[in-house]
């Protein structure tokens, strides 16, 4: 009796370190984040262009370049992204073929982003002619959040009940009468939520925009989708690495605003669930 | 109006003959009901007239059933225009997760382009009047659903099926979520619903077929076994195990 009290308490200790070191990492890089970076950010800094070799100055030009990016992302990533999960969880027969097909979406995340900057590359940049540009970036960070959305929105789609589909049938309804007006409007809240989080990732990943988009120092807006634009993620990976003698605040300014930004979208995905579990009633 | 001629009728799921050569004659203006054990085929019975056993995949037909001279199990089936005409009531009480007065006009939404407004609140009164719901429910239209009774949202489906101006009922053990009270009154509400449209129950309480029904069917193992006036098949069944199931000796 002793003995099985000693090692169940044991047993919760090392579940407790487990779960402790995993937390107390990621506190530590927020804190430390908005500690060292916090003093940075005033209102020139947001909105200023960055000034003697980056070394002073603001983001605002990394600000707007991701900005465009995420927006010309899921411009091209939601439509695509939608019809593919309406087909696959809506049309597609359950036979060998589709499930590969929808293992590969599956895969496709696991893909390492800096495989999808060398295919931008050679696909957008080289193949189509369209350069190092907005336009570019943007279909390259698309493709990278394809299958997330794609994922999300199937199973946001098949978690609406099967009897609605059945009772709009029997109503009469077409199949697509049936997708538009029952299963759309009911799966519409785990689409969203989806497609925030694969906002968040394009925000913050560096390496597909690396080949594709992004500029060193471009202290200036872009003007069309065909121009070269900064970004955050990029602008952080340069001033860190590439131009010597930053003043450490403005490193650690511009992740807190990266951080920030990434987790404001997370945390609308969040709410967004929040609110249509508690409203979900079947 | 419409009934249902029944000839020959045969049903597979992949290898599995769920109805084996049905025949029968579904009367209009009165209600029959399909009695029977678990798996006997009564309900896949209910969805060939709907079509929905289209929904599932390997399920093979051969046979007749005819509905206004029409062989409704042919290819050539128009769908839409079957489900208008056959409508159905689930098992269990099946409301969109939209407001009253949506789910009641769905199926003129999908059916009809730019209907007024007036049009529109014309249906929604006639059908929950016609299920004896406009006086409980009519100053709150606009609420959602789901905040209904049991009952009401079982009536309120029959509603919705109303308003597409169906001329069969078919009806899959419609009380089978339900207390006693509600039952007998949606029995009732049956009996109203009778002289305008051709009903079909399918039930696995006896009691209620003999309540409700002006003929039955009892249905063993994918045959129809006995068919006939609800009366005789209660007092005098002609078949041995018809008269096992109603006597309570298996099922």
């Amino acid at each position: 009796m002793r003995n099985t009290q000693r090692s169940q308490k044991i047993a919760f200790f090392f579940l407790f370190l487990a779960t402790l070191l995993i937390v107390i990492p990621v506190g530590l890089i927020v804190v430390i984040i908005i500690q060292k970076g916090w003093p940075a950010i005033n209102w020139q800094f947001l909105t200023d262009i960055p000034r003697q070799g980056m070394r002073a100055g603001g983001i605002f030009p990394a600000i707007v370049g991701t900005f465009y990016l995420v927006l010309g992302a899921i411009i091209f990533a939601l439509p695509i992204g939608l019809l593919a999960a309406i087909y696959l969880s809506e049309y597609a027969k359950d036979n060998i073929l589709n499930r590969i097909i929808k293992l590969a979406i599956i895969n496709l995340s696991g893909v390492p982003s800096v495989v999808y900057g060398l295919f931008g590359l050679a696909l957008f940049v080289v193949f189509f002619k369209f350069g190092a540009s907005i336009l570019s970036g943007s279909l390259t960070l698309g493709i990278m959040i394809l299958p997330i959305i794609i994922t999300t929105s199937r199973e946001a789609l098949e978690s609406v009940p099967q009897s609605f589909r059945e009772v709009s049938l029997s109503l009469g309804a077409s199949k697509w009468q049936t997708i538009r007006h029952i299963v759309l409007p009911n799966a519409i809240p785990g689409i969203l939520t989806g497609t925030i989080l694969g906002l968040g990732r394009a925000a913050g990943e560096t390496a597909p925009i690396l080949f594709t988009v992004a500029a060193f120092y471009l202290p200036q807006l872009p003007k069309s989708i065909f121009d070269q634009a900064m970004a955050l993620p990029y602008h952080l990976y340069v001033i860190s690495t590439q131009v010597p003698n930053v003043d450490e605040k403005i490193r650690y300014g511009t992740a807190l605003v990266l951080l920030t930004l990434v987790l404001f979208m997370n945390l609308i995905a969040i709410i967004i669930r929040y609110n249509f579990r508690k409203k979900k009633k079947w | 109006m419409a009934d249902i001629k029944v000839n020959n009728l045969n049903l597979w799921y992949a290898d599995f003959q769920a109805l084996i050569n049905v025949n029968a004659h579904f009367r209009e203006k009165q209600i029959t009901a399909m009695i029977g054990p678990s798996g006997c085929g009564k309900s896949t019975l209910l969805r060939v007239f709907n079509r929905m056993n289209d929904l599932i995949e390997g399920v093979r037909v051969n046979g007749e059933v005819i509905i206004d001279a029409e062989n409704i199990i042919s290819e050539k089936t128009d769908l839409v225009d079957l489900r208008k005409k056959v409508g159905m009531v689930f098992q269990r009480p099946n409301p969109f997760p939209l407001s009253i007065y949506e789910n009641i006009v769905f199926g003129q939404r999908v059916h009809t382009e730019g209907l007024t407004r007036d049009k529109l609140d014309e249906v929604v009164e006639d059908s929950l009047k016609s299920v004896l719901l406009w006086d409980e429910l009519k100053d709150k239209l606009n609420k959602s659903a789901l905040t209904l009774s049991l009952e009401q949202k079982q009536r309120l489906c029959i509603a919705r099926l109303i308003a597409v101006r169906p001329e069969v009922l078919l009806m899959d053990e419609p009380c089978s979520t339900l207390d006693p009270q509600a039952t007998s009154r949606i029995e009732e509400l049956m009996r109203e619903l009778k002289h305008n449209y051709t009903i079909l129950i399918v039930t696995h309480n006896m009691q209620q077929a003999a309540r409700v029904s002006d003929e039955t069917g009892f249905m063993l193992l994918g045959e129809l076994v006995e068919f006939g006036k609800t009366q005789d098949i209660f007092t005098s069944p002609k078949d041995k195990r018809t008269e096992d199931y109603i006597t309570g000796r298996y099922g």
